[in-house]
């Protein structure tokens, strides 16, 4: 079992490796057989290590110190529970289905093993991250899948705006960073201690003297970090830019993987959140708020990547939600079903846009069904899925969240059914738009369209498979109970994370299940009429917008804010330092002292007249004056 | 000898060398040729020289006296010297007054 | 005997190199580089084994005003022996892509400078520290005048000044103490035992003029006027030696001529000198965000992470204190690559503008790729030696002060800033006129670089090694404060 663990991360440490070195040896295919064999390998540790995990505690391995001065250490540590144990497999299995769509996606690119060596090293980061057993191990699993992210985004350097886009993203996710950094601090000087089985279940936590506001302030910090990494409000503007990265990317890093990195955290870290039911209600607050700013703004975009984007900031929104409820099982188990669905949509759109040669703005696509026959299935699955209707994955998860939140605050839940309708409309009219009606782009882009290779369509059926079917596996409690199918998801995490048992009735949750159902194939049922029955197509970018459409359209502005109120702020206190401060004042004062050195002396030296009656003057005077002083 | 010179009051020979000396001293101050100057200075030392001799007298004290001629004999020593120091400035600035010859500053 | 060797070996190279010919200069500088660097191993194997005793030396000098040459080693010098004893082969080495002329005065006086650092980190008497303090100055004044850019006497001169200007400082200061000892003695244990039974107020001014000494030299802001211009005139071996290892001697300074002399003043006043290095932190990162020079912005990025170590040495605790001789080390590392790439660039285009340049990555992707490591070191990711540094510095201070430390924690925000938009600007997006027919890197380059990478990664993946030489002496100077 603890060979196991130690070797998980370790293949695509070894498979990065070896393509990072050798390069340009490799041939492409070679390349691409090692970075997929690397991950495929730790997909089936993972499954051994889940299969042990089955009827085992969890297991702390030890590599070797790292970092240890006097009473503070930190080694390189994991640990292996259950909720590791399911994120291994998602990352893992989730992960080589992407290396394996990007065999096909990224054939023609001359970066081809650059592409996979970042892959494969993120994959390792992202291993690192949740098999960590202390903080400043997830901190480098942390650090190193934003590095990678970087890297990703601006793959294709030689544009300028994906690098932008790129450090746009790793700067907001360092904004993040320095809240988890001084979480760590805090929870070193409050506990003497970053190990969580020492705090956790060594029962540190459990029995501290730390007042309940530092508790506080060390989950609002570590809900800082997983606000940057998981793009809730206010630090999520970099994930619809990082759409500038290749697809593939976008559906491992930004979709299924890196972002939930948060959820993870807090996930990890429930008991700490658990004692302190202010941050709990602030989290809760931001989820709602982001789910539904992001399902807004994502009702008019008209990039097939960027709608996906703004729902994945939404769905990651919905998943703080469920956290900040206390219904950490739900999160995960959403974290679960999204990855799934949320791979398979952002892979399907991966091979819209390769068929579409590299065309990206629905308004340009359409009628794509007959020609891509097995991405439209797909993609109408994850779409199905996404949108909540039973018995796919995404409605269990979805369901889950929204009866925690019906327990606890009907505001809430509201909020939450809002962003479901909003979520359901703006799907369907991307698949509207996309597949449905008749073709709108130009002749020779018709010509060129086609049904993707096998190596992408493989991993969209996969994907499609589990998309229905994962979510029998967190059957709702009142249901199944009825039925005798229990929550297996909840019972699974139970050592892991406390469990806020929600204890719906069953009529109320049918009831609310009918009534969701019925309002989101409503919502279906209008977008189909407006984008199939009408064939309405969104304006071009140049049409003035009014009102409230405006405001969304153009994304509330945020951006534009955080500009005028970060980023040239600061550029200006940076020329203002550099032209004022320093130049004048700083060195001025230094130079002065210089200048009125040289200027005094250049005073003195008058009287060095050479003019020999003036010093015989000054000599007699002198001595007068000395005479005059011993006199009296 | 002894009587002449004290016949007179030491002060009498004070007061006149005082005078001798202040008028050396405001020459030296205010003439700006470099002759008339070192003739001040010859009669500042000629009224220390003075006032040595008098209370040598005074005072029964020859050494006073020896005093004297070192002074004059090194006087004499800086004339020679200081003079043709002169000549030569007078040769390449042909002039001896100080306020040209003010180029020994800074 | 070991330690006077150490010492010894960079003076007696520096006299070779005035008697050879300049053909030999190259492999010779090399040489005793190499000897030299030998000997630190050698001497770290000894005191790692537990050997002391060789290496503590205590001759009679000028016996009368109670001067002794007393050198000696314990792990804290040892840490900085190590350091100046690994970058000097590669600033060496590095100086052969250019051909400086008369390039054995130019070894010479750079090994004269080692020498003399070397000999300031194992001083163990306050008049030998302040002797080879002000000979380190002597050799660096000379290369910057010699070999470097425009306008170099005037900046020089100022750089020249202010540091002897600090330095009188300290002057006064440690004669002031010792004019406290009993017996009359430099030695720094009577020194150390003068300067705490001092009163407060007598503590705090002895440490502001010390203080005020290694600020200039690190330098912090507002004593940082000299250093970019300086940096910038320098020839590359000279502004590697400067920064690289040079301002590791105010650092190494700091603990070992302050916070055991006067422990009171840093307990009781210690928080205004983290406040100023924090400002400094802050206030050198933001300058650097809008420095169009890739020069001038390694000399700002330097003042910053200068200011992040002082802050941490003052906090004086077990973290902070190791945290700050890490980053010392990787301070090191990382400019001494930095400065290399800055290099590699001007003699490749003539110009270090980052908006002239660009497009390098698509040109030589290996040359991008370990620059980038250096970066990434720079800005503290983990698993670079960067961030072993940064992390305990600022959990260090955190536990003393934690506002400043969360002040100072926005640093890897705005070294992200400006590291990415240099790397950005130079290596990245379309290739331009000046970059499009670069030459890929030679072997010389490729080699040194990697070298600085691979000791990036391997100090930031198994920092024990590093910890656990200096692990045993700050132990003993942290009982020696309490």
């Amino acid at each position: 079992m603890e060979q196991l663990v130690k070797l998980v991360p370790l293949f695509p440490l070894i498979s990065f490796a070896i393509i990072g070195l050798l390069n340009r040896k490799l041939t492409k295919i070679h390349a691409a057989i090692f970075a997929c064999t690397g991950v495929l390998l730790s997909f089936v540790d993972s499954i051994m290590i889940f299969i042990a995990q089955l009827n085992h505690g969890p297991v702390e391995v030890k590599i070797f110190d790292w970092i240890v001065a006097g009473d503070f250490s930190a080694s390189l540590t994991f640990l292996c529970d259950h909720l590791s144990s399911i994120f291994l497999l998602v990352i893992t299995g989730v992960g080589f289905l992407i290396h394996i769509f990007s065999v096909g996606y990224m054939m023609e690119d001359d970066g081809f093993r650059r592409f996979f060596a970042y892959l494969n090293l993120f994959i390792f980061f992202m291993l690192l991250l949740v098999l960590g057993n202390n903080f400043l191990v997830m901190f480098i699993g942390w650090e190193g899948v934003g590095f990678c992210s970087f890297m990703l985004i601006g793959f294709w350097f030689k544009e300028e705006a994906n690098n932008n886009a790129a450090k746009k993203a790793f700067v907001m996710n360092r904004v993040g960073d320095l809240g988890f950094l001084i979480a760590m601090c805090l929870i070193f000087v409050a506990f003497g201690t970053l190990d969580f089985t020492k705090l956790f279940s060594g029962g540190l936590l459990a029995s501290t003297s730390v007042s309940n506001e530092m508790m506080t302030i060390i989950t609002l910090c570590l809900f800082v970090g997983a606000m940057g990494k998981s793009a809730q409000i206010p630090l999520y503007t970099w994930l619809p830019d990082a759409m500038a990265g290749p697809t593939p990317v976008s559906a491992l890093i930004h979709a299924a993987t890196m972002v939930t990195a948060g959820i993870y955290m807090v996930a990890r870290t429930n008991f700490m959140f658990n004692m302190t039911p202010a941050t709990l209600e602030f989290v809760a607050i931001i989820g709602a708020l982001t789910a539904l700013l992001g399902a807004s703004i994502g009702l008019f975009q008209n990039d097939i990547k960027k709608v996906l984007a703004y729902s994945t900031v939404s769905q990651l929104g919905l998943m703080f939600l469920a956290l900040g409820l206390g219904a950490y099982s739900a999160a995960v188990f959403h974290v679960v079903t999204h990855a799934f669905f949320k791979a398979l949509l952002f892979l399907g759109s991966g091979s819209v846009i390769h068929s579409m040669g590299g065309e990206q703005d629905i308004r340009k696509m359409g009628g794509l069904k007959k020609h891509m026959p097995v991405t439209y299935m797909t993609f109408l699955i994850g779409t199905i899925a996404i949108s909540g209707i039973p018995p796919l994955a995404g409605f269990f998860s979805k369901d889950q969240i929204l009866a925690a939140a019906f327990e606890h605050n009907k505001l809430l839940f509201v909020l939450g059914m809002i962003v479901s309708l909003m979520t359901a409309f703006y799907m369907f009219r991307l698949l509207f738009l996309t597949f449905h009606g008749s073709f709108r782009g130009t002749h020779e882009q018709e010509h060129h369209l086609h049904e993707s290779p096998f190596t992408m369509t493989f991993p969209l059926i996969v994907l499609a498979i589990f998309s229905v079917i994962a979510g029998f596996i967190g059957f709702p409690h009142a249901l199944g109970e009825q039925m005798g199918i229990h929550n297996w998801f909840d019972d699974f995490l139970k050592t892991s994370v406390s469990s806020v048992h929600t204890e719906a009735h069953l009529s109320t949750e049918l009831t609310m299940m009918g009534i969701t159902t019925a309002l989101i194939l409503i919502v279906i049922f209008i977008a189909r009429s407006i984008y199939v029955g009408k064939g309405a197509i969104p304006e071009d970018e140049k049409v003035e917008r009014k009102g409230l459409q405006k405001l969304i359209y153009n994304k509330y502005y945020v951006d534009e804010l955080y500009n005028a109120l970060f980023t040239r702020p600061v550029d200006k206190l940076s020329a203002f330092f550099q032209n004022f401060m320093d130049n004048k004042i700083v060195d001025g004062i230094v130079n002065g002292l210089g200048k009125t050195t040289t200027k005094g002396g250049s005073y003195v030296r008058i009287l060095q007249s050479g003019n020999i009656n003036a010093y015989a003057i000054l000599f007699i005077l002198a001595i007068t004056l000395l005479f005059l002083i011993i006199l009296f | 000898m002894q009587e002449v010179i004290s016949g007179i009051p030491l002060v009498n020979y004070i007061y006149i060398s005082a005078a001798l000396f202040g008028i050396g001293a405001l020459g030296v101050m205010v003439r700006r040729n470099a002759i008339v100057l070192f003739m001040c200075i010859e009669l500042m030392l000629n009224a220390v020289n003075l006032l040595l001799v008098a209370f040598s007298s005074y005072l029964g004290d020859t050494s006073g006296q020896v005093f004297v001629f070192f002074i004059m004999a090194v006087a004499a020593a800086e004339v020679a010297v200081g003079l043709a120091i002169l000549i030569m400035i007078y040769r390449n600035a042909n002039t001896t007054d100080t306020e040209v010859l003010n180029q020994l500053k800074w | 005997m070991l330690t006077l060797l150490l010492i010894l070996i960079p003076f007696i190279s520096s006299g070779l190199f005035f008697l050879i010919g300049k053909n030999i200069a190259r492999p010779l500088a090399i040489v005793c580089s190499i000897i030299e660097l030998v000997l630190a191993l050698f001497v770290l194997n000894n005191y790692m084994s537990g050997h002391h005793d060789m290496l503590q030396m205590n001759l009679a000098w000028i016996s009368s005003p109670g001067i002794n040459f007393h050198i000696g080693i314990d792990g804290i010098s040892m840490l900085m022996v190590l350091l100046t004893t690994i970058l000097m082969p590669l600033i060496v080495y590095g100086s052969f892509n250019r051909n400086f002329e008369n390039a054995s005065t130019l070894y010479g006086l750079m090994f004269l400078m080692q020498g003399s650092i070397i000999g300031s980190f194992l001083a163990m008497d306050g008049f030998l520290f302040y002797l080879f303090w002000e000979i380190a100055l002597i050799p660096i004044y000379f290369i910057i005048l010699v070999w470097g850019g425009e306008n170099r006497q005037k900046i020089t001169f100022k750089f020249f000044l202010y540091t002897l200007f600090g330095s009188l400082f300290m002057l006064v200061a440690l004669i002031y103490v010792y004019l406290q000892t009993p017996e009359r003695s430099f030695d720094i244990q009577a020194l150390y035992q003068a300067g705490r039974q001092m009163g407060l107020t007598e503590q705090a001014w002895v440490m502001s003029a010390i203080f005020l000494a290694f600020a200039i030299k690190m330098p912090i802001v507002p004593f940082h006027t000299w250093q970019p211009a300086t940096y910038y005139t320098a020839p590359t071996p000279g502004v590697m030696m400067l920064s690289g290892v040079m301002s590791k001697m105010a650092t190494y300074g700091m603990i070992r001529w302050i916070l055991p002399m006067v422990p009171d003043a840093i307990q009781e006043y210690g928080y205004i000198l983290i406040i100023i290095s924090v400002i400094s932190i802050i206030y050198a990162s933001l300058i650097s965000i809008v420095q169009k020079d890739f020069k001038y912005l390694i000399a700002f990025a330097s003042i910053a992470h200068m200011g992040l170590i002082a802050a941490g040495i003052v906090a004086a605790n077990t973290q902070s204190l190791q945290g700050s001789l890490i980053e010392m080390l990787s301070h090191g590392i990382n400019t001494i690559g930095l400065f290399f790439v800055y290099d590699i660039i001007v003699l490749r285009t003539g110009t270090s503008e980052m908006k002239k340049l660009g497009g390098i990555r698509g040109i030589d992707s290996s040359f991008a790729f370990l620059f980038f490591i250096i970066v990434l070191s720079v800005v503290a990711l983990p698993f670079t030696n960067g961030f072993v540094g940064e992390f305990l510095l600022i959990v260090g201070l955190f536990q003393s002060q934690p506002i400043a430390a969360s002040f100072a924690g926005l640093s890897i925000i705005l070294g992200v800033v400006y590291m990415f938009r240099s790397f950005q600007a130079m290596m990245l997006g379309e290739t331009n006129s000046l970059t499009a027919n670069l030459p890929r890197l030679n072997v010389q380059e490729k080699t040194i670089l990697i070298i600085v990478v691979a000791m990036i990664i391997t100090f930031g993946v198994y920092p024990k090694m590093i910890l656990s030489i200096t692990e045993e002496s700050i132990k003993s100077l942290l009982q020696g404060i309490q």
